[in-house]
């Protein structure tokens, strides 16, 4: 036989010999217990890697959820892309009850488009809404305001939030929003709140934000809220879902019923809602708008 | 011989010290002023007057209760019209003291004579607590109070203060022109801050394109013992206080410490200034100078100015119109001032200046890609590595912004100024700062 | 007043460097290397250096607006600077089908594939060169002969041999001027066979002296990389006249002015700091002389070049400058 190919064989196949040692020793030396399930949760999750949930990414809400597991309570951990359907099957394999959570959506709570809040002032640097915020109050000379930069649109990672380029203002689109969040700690403004998606997807909601007197409110934008309580008044006895604090209406999602009384009591058109109120007002001027009505 | 300056960075954008020539003038006192209660470094004042208050110039109208603080005084006789929030520079609305004018009536105890007092009676004590009672601040910008730079911690001693009167932003004249028309004053605020230092040792470091200034100066401070007036190259950021501080005495302040910490106490000419006013005088820091500028404008001029003011009376004064051709209005230098939102805006003790922009300079070119020419690293005069920290901002890597040293930033905008890309250094540099500091504070809380 | 006032932070000055300015000027400091390689190679030399600008732009503009399907920059200088100095490396008598090629390699691939200006690790112009160099290795090494038949059309070039090439393939022996006056002479002013742009020394001084003037380039990588690849071949000349050439031989001849003042200063591929730059052009002076003495190339500028691009990420991190206030004692 050719002296090359028996050299070659034996000097690979002990290098080969000698390299399968070392991997053996080493991958046995340095090797970590994991709990295999951690492995098997993380599959089982949407892999977005979101942050949603509060950990870091996926594998860190897997970890999370068989450590909770082993102590029987799961209370609190929530996958908010994967939504119920993820938690329960995770529930099943893991052998703990989850409990069920209604499904939730992103809501701007600002109404200050280009026509309600004109520009008196122009911006011009990066566009990143975290830095105009850090220079001034607004184009539109409004401090609690959306900048309209979208620094929303830049944190989502499911593409369920855009700028209209109209009105200058980000629109969500439900039927994409996974309700991670990452839109609410972007905006340096807190202007984004995760609201219950509602019956139907019907949700009312306060899109103004501005805390100051509503004289001083109302210059900076034709939408503000203004603090006058009528929706208050306006809201069925029984429920009560709206309080006025700081000069600004606050309809708590949970217990709205969403019957949009309140809309048409507003002067201001500040309540914005995902439909069309029963009893609109004939004044031209308090046009609701609908975005992303299902 | 050659000038001194620092050693490494910088830049030279074109003076436009065009309002030079323009003696102080005594701005007229509107109807109204609105004293705005956090215009100092530090906690904002707390208000002591209430609506329908009578006040006249000089009565203290807000206190400083915090450590780093400073009290706010009436800059007007008048009634008080309200305490209420009102627009600030940024345009955000911040509480304000607003005061309806009644004449030009002054607090008793207050020297207005313009003789001048060269005796210094009062003990170090003494002074400390008259330059903190009459709420004296940094005028070149910060407007960090001057009393607790004074107030120096157990076992620390200085042995040099060092007057910044180097004016190395562009357009700005306001201490120009104090330099040529107070000069005793200032020279006798300086010996005051000497003694409060325990120094033996006062060096003034003025811009080489002062000669009138660095000649009046040295002329007259020749019969001082110790103070020295020192010129020094036209190189920006030649005023900032680290560099300043190495360019005068070659001594380098570590990163995140003070000038105490090398033996000097820096303050601002206007500052000695208004240290002289406050402890020879009894005259709480109730006006200032402001340079008034544009290079559009048919008219530019240097005012003194009561605080609460707004900025237009200036343009009022001069009989300058402000038409469409103004695109900027930056309080401030050009290099590191705030761009506000209108000239309704009033004068606080920080501003130095109110500058005027056209169009064609209001405006930043267009963003292009990074040719890493390095410019932005050469003109640091930190040292930083600016094309970094703006890559490093821009992605929220805090972490990394911090150890790239993001919070010795000195917000000069040599970088911005240097880049021929036109990119937004420091805007990101200071957003990744601004987020250090969160987390370095947050940090230390736990 | 009426309008919207224009709000931004700080800086409001802006200092008057442009990238158009700053790349529109490394333009004029090649053109006295320009003008001489017209008046060596004559229609050929302008014939290549047209092609090879028009090129390099046509590819940026074409590639930008139809592939990355964004507004192109290909009037920013920067196309322009990488298709004359394509251009000064190859031959006059290339084919312009060769050119064409080279053309794309260097602003499809090198440059625009990485993310456009500023963003290429290696100069596009060189890796072009590279790739031509393996590829059409018959063309790229046949160089015509100065000043002969230079603006007469239809005759085929007279091709002579490059110094280097005549040194790598004989070594000292068969350049028996080595030493004389004359020979220097002709390499400062370019009468020698060799690329289009490469040969004049002299023109390529002058306009590396205008960069440095204009403050476009800093005195460190020109400097220093002469001077290393200097020192390298000197040692051996030192020890061996009579085996190796001299070192302002291999200054002189070559590529290693072009290189030196215009390749290794290109700004996107050296590094940023002086200290960084040092570094920088002491290794591509070194890796240079090593292989124009023992490599199989008879030229290893632009090979020194390009292996040096690739540690520049690294010697930027390896160089960051000094830190103000950092390295002081603590008081």
């Amino acid at each position: 036989m050719n002296p090359v190919i028996v050299y070659s064989v034996v000097v690979l196949g002990l290098v080969a010999a000698g390299a399968a040692v070392i991997l053996f020793v080493v991958a046995n030396k340095f090797k970590v217990d994991e709990d295999p399930r951690i492995d098997e949760v993380a599959e089982m999750l949407p892999g977005a890697n979101c942050g949603g949930c509060g950990y870091p990414g996926c594998r860190g809400l897997a970890e999370a959820l068989v450590r909770a597991a082993d102590k029987g309570d799961l209370g609190g951990l929530m996958c908010p892309p994967g939504g119920n359907e993820t938690m329960a099957r995770i529930g099943e394999y893991l052998g703990t009850a989850v409990e069920e959570a209604g499904p939730t959506v992103a809501v701007v709570r600002c109404g200050g488009s280009r026509s309600k809040a004109p520009a008196n002032l122009e911006y011009d640097g990066p566009e990143r809404c975290s830095i105009a915020h850090s220079l001034f109050a607004g184009e539109n000379g409004c401090a609690y305001g959306c900048l309209g930069l979208g620094d929303c649109v830049t944190a989502c990672d499911f593409d369920a939030i855009h700028m209209n380029s109209e009105t200058g203002l980000p629109e969500v689109d439900e039927k994409k929003c996974v309700s991670c969040g990452a839109c609410v700690i972007a905006c340096p403004r807190n202007l984004i709140e995760i609201h219950p998606l509602g019956k139907k997807g019907r949700r009312v909601w306060v899109a103004c934000m501005n805390r100051e007197p509503g004289g001083v409110a109302r210059k900076a934008c034709k939408a503000a809220c203004i603090g006058c309580g009528r929706c208050v008044k306006a809201c069925p006895e029984k429920i009560q879902a709206i309080t006025l604090e700081n000069n600004l209406a606050y309809i708590d999602p949970a217990k709205c019923i969403a019957c949009g009384l309140c809309i048409s009591v507003c002067p201001t058109g500040a309540i914005l809602a995902t439909f069309e109120p029963v009893k609109p007002k004939p004044k031209a001027d308090a046009g609701v708008t609908a975005p992303s009505a299902s | 011989m050659r000038l001194k300056t620092f050693p490494r960075g910088g830049v030279h954008p074109p003076e436009n010290k065009i309002s030079v020539d323009q003696a102080i003038q005594v701005l007229s006192i509107p109807s109204r002023v609105q004293l705005h209660l956090g215009q100092h470094l530090g906690a904002p004042a707390v208000a002591t007057v209430s609506k329908g208050d009578c006040v006249r110039v000089g009565s203290r109208i807000a206190e400083g209760k915090a450590f780093i603080s400073a009290h706010l005084h009436s800059s007007v006789s008048g009634t008080v019209a309200k305490i209420d929030d009102v627009i600030d520079a940024s345009g955000y609305r911040r509480p304000a003291v607003v005061i309806d004018v009644d004449g030009d009536e002054w607090e008793a105890g207050i020297d207005r004579s313009p003789e001048l007092i060269r005796e210094i009676k009062a003990d170090a004590e003494t002074i400390v607590e008259r330059i903190k009672a009459a709420g004296v601040v940094g005028l070149g910008g910060a407007c960090f109070p001057t009393h607790v730079k004074y107030m120096f911690p157990e076992g620390r001693k200085a042995d040099t203060v060092i007057i910044n009167a180097v004016e190395c932003e562009p357009y700005l004249t306001a201490d120009h022109r104090l330099m040529l028309e107070r000069t005793d004053e200032i020279l006798v605020g300086v010996q005051i801050l000497m003694k409060v230092a325990r120094v033996e040792r006062a060096m003034i470091g003025v811009e080489a394109n002062k000669p009138d200034a660095i000649e009046t100066m040295s002329r007259k401070a020749r019969s001082l013992p110790g103070i020295e007036v020192i010129p020094l190259k036209v190189q920006y950021p030649q005023g900032a206080e680290k560099q300043l501080i190495k360019a005068l005495l070659n001594r380098e302040v570590p990163s995140g410490r003070l000038p105490l910490d090398v033996g000097c106490v820096v303050n601002n000419v206007g500052t000695a200034l208004a240290v002289y006013e406050a402890v020879q005088k009894n005259k709480p820091l109730v006006e200032r100078v402001v340079t008034f500028t544009g290079s559009h404008l048919p008219a530019t001029g240097n005012f003194l100015v009561r605080l609460g003011v707004p900025a237009m009376e200036m343009a009022a004064h001069l009989g300058v119109e402000i038409g469409d051709d103004t695109a900027k209005v930056i309080s401030g230098g050009p290099m590191m001032g705030k761009a506000i939102s209108g000239l309704e805006v009033p004068v606080t003790k920080g501003t130095s200046g109110i500058v005027l922009l056209t169009e064609k300079d209001a405006r930043r070119s267009p963003v292009q890609n990074c040719i890493r020419c390095g410019r932005c690293v050469s003109a640091c005069p930190m040292g930083l590595e600016p094309w970094l920290l703006e890559k490093l901002g821009q992605s929220d890597r805090f972490e990394e912004c911090d150890s790239s040293g993001a919070a010795d930033c000195i917000e000069c905008g040599s970088c911005s100024f240097a880049c021929p890309s036109s990119r937004s250094l420091l805007d990101f540099i200071r957003y990744g700062k601004v987020n250090v500091m969160r987390i370095r504070a947050a940090r230390r809380q736990k | 007043m009426s309008r919207n006032l224009v709000l931004s932070l700080s800086p409001h000055e802006k200092g008057g460097e442009s990238v158009h300015k700053i790349m529109w000027g490394v333009v004029i400091a090649l053109s006295p290397a320009l003008l001489a390689s017209f008046y060596y190679f004559g229609w050929n030399a302008m014939r290549v250096v047209i092609l090879g600008m028009v090129f390099c732009m046509a590819t940026e503009y074409l590639v930008q607006t139809f592939m990355m399907k964004q507004k192109s920059t290909f009037m920013d200088g920067s196309a322009a600077v990488t298709g004359l100095l394509l251009s000064f490396n190859v031959p006059a008598s290339i084919p312009w089908w060769q050119l064409l090629v080279g053309s794309i390699v260097a602003i499809g691939i090198a440059k625009l594939a990485f993310g456009g200006l500023g963003k290429n690790p290696f100069n596009p112009a060189l890796v072009g060169r590279a790739f031509m160099l393996a590829s059409f290795p018959v063309h790229m090494t046949s160089w015509p002969k100065p000043l002969e038949n230079a603006w007469s059309f239809g005759v085929d070039a007279v091709t002579a041999a490059t110094p280097l090439g005549k040194l790598s393939e004989g070594g000292v022996s068969v350049l028996p001027e080595l030493g004389s006056l004359d020979l220097y002479k002709d390499l400062l002013l370019g009468r020698v066979g060799g690329c289009i742009g490469e040969t004049a020394a002299l023109a390529i001084l002058i306009g590396g002296i205008y960069m440095l003037f204009r403050g476009i380039i800093t005195w460190h990588i020109p400097v220093i990389y002469l001077a290393s690849l200097a020192a390298t071949i000197g040692i051996f000349w030192v020890l061996d006249p009579g085996k190796y050439a001299d070192p302002l031989f291999h200054v002189l001849a070559g590529g290693a002015m072009l290189g030196a003042w215009f390749m290794a200063t290109d700004m996107v591929t050296s590094p940023m700091t002086p200290g960084g730059q040092v570094i920088f052009a002491l290794g591509g002076g070194v890796i240079c002389g090593l292989i124009r003495l023992f490599g199989a190339y008879p030229e290893g500028c632009s090979y020194s070049i390009l292996i040096m691009n690739a540690f520049v990420p690294l010697i930027d991190r390896a160089f960051p400058p000094r830190r103000f206030g950092r390295e002081v004692k603590h008081g």
